[in-house]
This record gives structure tokens, C-alpha cells and sequence, in this order.
């Protein structure tokens, strides 16, 4: 290495992959990966989550798994928790169906409403 | 591929990798692998964040659970219902007893990161990383001073920052700096005294374990100010992972060019290398520890004159304990009145702590400087386990008693000095009213007799007769006027011996009498048939305990 600017880019390159450590996201989507979910293709919806996000740049939403909601019928379920309080549940979300959440909810700020299944906490 | 979606950290030190640390760590990976998870879950291995009486720990995050008494059987579970169900398994969770090193998911300061300085790296990054070390502005300090500061400048930082050693004896380094950046000579060493050999202090491993480029870092920063181009790390030969990650992360900046010729472009050449001791506990003592790097036995040497005009090879040295190397790169980086800024006036900064005994939590703790013994326990360790406060002893085996009336004292160095103590090197053990003060003082006294390097006769005898004079004085059978003579021995360790190693034991035995005097008393048979006590050296040479 010969100079700052040499550090200063590792540097930038490895916050990038760290940032999950500090616990400090703005955003939480929850996968709701019961039994009932991974059959109705929730890990797909998973993988299309952190693909999107990951393309979008959002390094601070994290994306997490959880039981069943008891919701079955509205499987894969995903809920959005913003930090604010707002939590949204959407129903029936596929990796198209992701992509949308991610580009309008999670980086615009803009609820998809065709998509909601309940509002609320 | 998407980066991952969690991090399971493993914090992996010396303690942990003796319970099953890496085995566990290992089953993560496996685990995870063989249930398709391995892109979005990433295993790490981090340092220690604290806790030290959990057994194996994995904290998971961003989900802010932390896992305690871990076993690989254990993993199957966890991966099983956390990472394909997706609920926690509440039956190892730690959250409550000891809360998450993350601001949010904490209720006491016992783990919080803010406030860090020494210990802001560990357990959040991987040690053998330097990348992540460079993350959080890791190697930025020495870029700062190489490019926009003379060594005077640091040195003049560091003076004006009030760091004090954190080996024990507290003496300002700054001025330490610059006794040796004053020095004429091309040829002059930095080195870091990594032999932490006070028994119940181990705050100096667990920086080298979690974080061991800033210990790297705040050496370089040392050799630039100093004017010096070699630095060495004497550390003792048990703390073998530590010497394994140090050695590790030499190589790695070396091979960014952090350490070695012509650092950044700067024209400043620093390389380090590390000598291992034999575990000799006199060689924590500077003198004795140069000494033992040069190939001799680890005897003191007489001072004047000091390290600093003629230290190792008989050149000008600097030698510093590991946390107060650690302290540099902050306060290189962020200004000595942010330093100053932190703790109290007379204590700028922090102090890492190992606090141990009665308490709840029991770990590695950093602290502001100031804060008292009471806060300490209270906020910090959670109150006491079972029982009452009946004493603490400060910083080591060599350390002072305390009793309940010092519980509200703040420790630093000043305002123990004025009440007659020493805050020594980083330990606190905290002992409920089970502990008898005279079985406690036999143990320190047995230990010390046992390590006298026998160079002096004060330390040399004067332990020994400590050593057995305690023994009888647990056992009830005391002689009168054993507590004058351990008094009389107190004095002459604290004015003759040769070196503080000799002196420092006068520490326990006169604060035990001052505190505690009355149950000390107890252990004398006063019975006048009894055979007057035999003060030879025939009988000192036989006694064996």
C-alpha cells in the first residue's frame, strides 16, 4: 500500500460487508418461514429480498425469518417493520412481488398497497 | 449472490477455545452449509465482548440474540429452529443475564460499546481480519501522524491527553514519550510489555485476542515519536492464541506495507517482532523483562539508569503495557481534548477491567476513569451473586484490600493515592463475607514466596515468613505478636526490596490489617502452654506451604 487514498478504499470495501454487525437497521423485513411458508416458496422470496436490496444499496434493512404467523392461506407472508413503528404485513409475496416491496416501501417510503395484507402492530 | 442476511459471531479467546469454541464455530459453518443457508448466514470468528462465566457464546445479528453454554449438539438445534423456523431457542438465550454488546438491545453498561475505546473492536470484528480492522478507521491514526504530524506533535498528544500506564503503576506516558524521544542514537526499541502475569488480570490477552492491530498500530505510533524503527512484543508463552493472532496480523500489515520499510510513503520504517517468555512473573517488571529479551535470566536491573536512556541492548527503550498501547491510535486520531473529554480530570480516558469473584456478571469491562467500586459492581457486573460486599481486591494479587468504606471511593489514581491505595493492573475480585481474610492473604502470600526471584533478601525471605505466618494464622494457631512481625516484614518489603515485584506484596498485608484487623486477631492462640514459635531459618527452610 502506498498512500491514504489506497487505505481509505479497503476501508470503504470492508464496511460494506460489516454492517449487519452494529444492529442498527433502519428497516426490518420478516420472512415468515414455517412449514406452511417454505411451501408456498418462501425462501425464494428470501433469496429475491436480499438479491433486490443488495442491488438497491441498502445496507441497513435487515432481513430476517420467523415462524408461523398463522396466516397460512396468505403464505409467503412477509412483514416490513420500519423503525418509525410502521409495520405492514403483505400477503402471497412472490420474488417479483419482492422486488416491488424493496423498490417502493423499502427505498421510496411508498406502502404497496395492492399487495397489503394488514397494517398495523 | 446477495450478501448475507445474519452473522453468527463466535467469539473465540483463550477461555472459550478451551470449552469448545472452535468446535462449535465449526458446527455453525457445517450446519448451515448442509442446510443450504451458507449464502445468507456467514459464521465469524470474533474476540471476546465480555462475558467470561457463559460457556461458549454466539451472538446473532442484526437479530440482536446472544447464545450462551454452547455445545455442538446444541447447533443442530439453534440452526434448526433460529435460521430455518426462524424462533429464537429461548433455553440458551444470554439476552437477559448478559445483554448484547449493541446500544439497542441493552439495558445495563455492562456491554455497551459506547464509550469504548480499548475494547470498541472486540467482539465485533474478526480478529484475523485486517480489513475489518481498517473498517473502523483501523490504521488511520498512523496515516494521520505519519502525513500531518512531527513526532514531536504526537508526543506533545499523548503528554496532553493525560494517558497514564495502564500496566499498574500509572506513570504518564507522555512524559515516558519523550524521556526516550529526547534521547540522541539512531537505535532505539519500542516495546510492549504483554506479560500479564497478575493473577485474575487477563484484560491484556483479551485485547490481543479481539483487537490485536490496534495493539500493532498504537506501537508504530509509539516508534514514530520516539524516533525508533524496531518495536518487540514481550509476551509470556501461555497465552498462545494471542501470540498466534499477533503473529498473524504482523504478517498482514506487512503485507499492506503498515509495518515494515517506507510505511505509506512516509519514509518512516517500523517492523515488530515477538519475543516469548517463560513465564517468570518478575518479568513483568520492565527492567527484568528487558533483561529476558536479551537471553539472561529475568533479574532486575538497578535504576537509575532508566529504560529509556539504556534499555534493551543497552539502548534508549520504551516500554508500555498493552492496553496503554491501545489507548494510542484514539488519541492520536481523535485529539488529546476528546480524550480528556472522556472520564474524570485527574483520569482521562478509560480503564479496561477484569472483574471476578462474587459478582453476577463477571468479564471484561471498560470503564470511564473515576467511576467507583460500587457503580463498578452495580452497574457494570450486576450486583453481587450471593451474599454481602466483605472486600475487594484491586488490581491483582498485589493489589490492596478494600473494605465496604472504600466502596464509594473513585477509582483513580489520584483518589486512591489519598486514601492510601493503588489502583494497580486492571483486576477486581469481589469477595462476599465466605472468604476468610487470613486463608485469602495465605494465597497471595504463597503465590508471591513462590514467585520471589530471589535476587533480594527482603522479597526473598520476607515472603516466605509471610507465607507461613499466614498459614498459621488461618489455621487458628497463630503466636502473639505475629501481627507485629507481618507488619514489621510489610515495612522492610515496601522499603528494601530490590523492585515493585518485592515491594507490591506489602500492598495486601497492610490494607488486610487496616480493614479487617479484628479477624485477624482471631487467628491467634493466645494459650501460654504452648512452645515458643521457631523463627529460624532451619524452620522457615522446612516449612512447605
Amino acid at each position: 500500500m502506498k498512500n491514504l487514498e489506497e487505505l481509505r478504499k479497503i476501508r470503504d470495501e470492508a464496511r460494506k460487508t460489516m454492517d449487519l454487525r452494529s444492529g442498527n437497521q433502519r428497516a426490518r423485513v420478516v420472512v415468515c418461514m414455517g412449514t406452511c411458508g417454505i411451501a408456498a416458496g418462501a425462501r425464494d422470496t428470501m433469496q429475491a429480498f436480499m438479491e433486490s436490496l443488495e442491488e438497491a444499496g441498502a445496507t441497513d434493512v435487515a432481513v430476517t425469518a420467523a415462524g408461523c404467523a398463522g396466516f397460512c392461506d396468505q403464505e409467503p407472508l412477509v412483514e416490513v417493520e420500519i423503525k418509525d413503528g410502521s409495520t405492514v404485513r403483505y400477503g402471497h409475496v412472490d420474488a417479483a412481488a419482492a422486488q416491488r416491496i424493496v423498490k417502493e416501501h423499502l427505498m421510496q417510503g411508498k406502502v404497496v398497497e395492492s399487495l397489503v395484507f394488514s397494517q398495523g402492530a | 449472490m446477495a450478501k448475507p442476511r445474519t452473522v453468527v459471531m463466535v467469539p473465540v479467546d483463550a477461555d472459550t477455545v478451551a470449552i469448545g469454541a472452535r468446535d462449535v464455530k465449526n458446527r455453525f459453518a457445517e450446519e448451515i452449509g448442509r442446510r443450504g443457508l451458507a449464502s445468507e448466514i456467514s459464521v465469524l470468528e470474533v474476540g471476546s465482548f465480555g462475558p467470561v462465566d457463559a460457556g461458549v457464546i454466539a451472538a446473532v445479528q442484526p437479530d440482536g440474540v446472544v447464545y450462551g453454554g454452547l455445545t455442538p449438539d446444541r447447533v443442530d438445534r439453534i440452526v434448526e429452529e433460529h435460521f430455518v423456523k426462524g424462533r429464537a431457542c429461548r433455553e440458551w438465550l444470554l439476552s437477559g443475564e448478559h445483554p448484547l454488546p449493541d446500544p439497542r438491545a441493552t439495558d445495563s453498561r455492562h456491554t455497551q460499546y459506547a464509550g469504548r475505546i480499548v475494547l470498541d473492536n472486540c467482539g465485533r470484528i474478526n480478529p484475523e481480519n485486517i480489513d475489518e480492522y481498517i473498517a473502523n478507521d483501523g490504521y488511520f491514526a498512523l496515516g494521520k501522524a505519519l502525513s500531518d504530524m512531527t513526532p514531536a506533535a504526537v508526543v506533545e498528544d499523548v503528554k496532553k491527553s493525560g494517558l497514564r500506564g495502564r500496566g499498574g503503576a500509572g506513570f504518564p506516558t507522555g512524559l515516558k514519550w519523550g524521556f526516550c524521544a529526547s534521547e540522541t542514537g539512531p537505535e532505539k526499541y519500542v516495546v510492549c510489555n504483554a506479560d500479564e502475569g497478575e493473577p485474575g488480570t487477563f484484560k491484556d490477552r483479551l485485547i490481543m485476542e479481539g483487537d490485536p492491530h490496534k495493539v500493532l498500530e498504537g506501537m508504530a505510533l509509539c516508534g514514530y515519536a520516539i524516533g525508533a524503527s524496531k518495536g518487540y512484543i514481550y509476551i509470556r508463552g501461555e497465552y498462545k492464541l494471542s501470540i498466534e493472532r499477533l503473529r498473524q496480523a504482523i504478517a498482514a500489515a506487512r503485507a499492506y506495507g503498515l509495518l515494515g520499510n517506507n510505511i505509506l510513503d512516509s519514509g518512516f520504517t517500523f517492523d515488530i517482532d515477538i519475543k516469548i517468555g517463560a513465564g517468570a512473573y518478575v518479568c513483568g517488571e520492565e527492567t527484568a523483562l528487558i533483561e529476558s529479551m536479551e537471553g539472561k535470566r529475568g533479574l532486575p536491573r538497578l535504576k537509575p539508569p532508566f529504560p529509556a536512556q539504556q534499555g534493551f541492548r543497552n539502548k534508549p527503550t520504551n516500554v508500555n503495557n498493552v492496553e496503554t498501547l491501545a489507548n494510542i491510535p484514539a488519541i492520536v486520531q481523535r485529539g488529546a481534548d476528546w480524550f480528556r473529554g472522556v472520564g474524570a480530570a485527574n483520569m482521562p480516558g478509560t480503564k479496561v477491567y477484569t472483574i471476578l469473584g462474587h459478582v453476577r456478571r463477571p468479564g471484561l469491562i471498560e470503564v470511564p476513569g473515576g467511576v467507583t467500586l460500587r457503580d463498578i459492581i452495580d452497574d457494570y457486573a450486576g450486583g453481587m451473586k450471593h451474599g454481602n460486599f466483605k472486600m475487594a481486591q484491586l488490581g491483582g494479587t498485589a493489589g490492596d484490600l478494600l473494605g465496604e468504606e472504600m466502596l464509594d471511593v473513585p477509582l483513580n489514581y489520584d483518589a486512591l493515592e489519598k486514601v492510601g491505595h493503588v489502583l494497580g493492573s486492571g483486576a477486581i475480585l469481589i469477595m462476599n463475607e465466605t472468604i476468610g481474610v487470613c486463608d485469602f492473604l495465605h494465597a497471595c502470600m504463597r503465590f508471591f514466596a513462590h514467585e520471589s526471584c530471589g535476587n533480594c533478601n527482603p522479597c526473598r525471605n520476607g515472603l516466605r515468613w509471610l507465607s507461613a505466618i499466614t498459614a498459621r494464622l488461618k489455621a487458628g494457631t497463630g503466636y502473639p505478636g505475629d501481627i507485629e512481625i507481618m507488619e514489621e516484614i510489610a515495612t522492610v518489603l515496601k522499603t528494601a526490596a530490590f523492585c515493585p515485584l518485592g515491594q507490591s506484596p506489602a500492598g495486601p498485608i497492610t490494607s488486610a490489617l487496616r480493614y479487617f484487623k479484628p479477624e485477624i486477631e482471631k487467628g491467634i492462640d493466645h494459650s501460654s502452654a504452648r512452645p515458643k514459635p521457631d523463627h529460624t531459618a532451619r524452620a522457615l527452610a522446612t516449612f512447605a506451604g
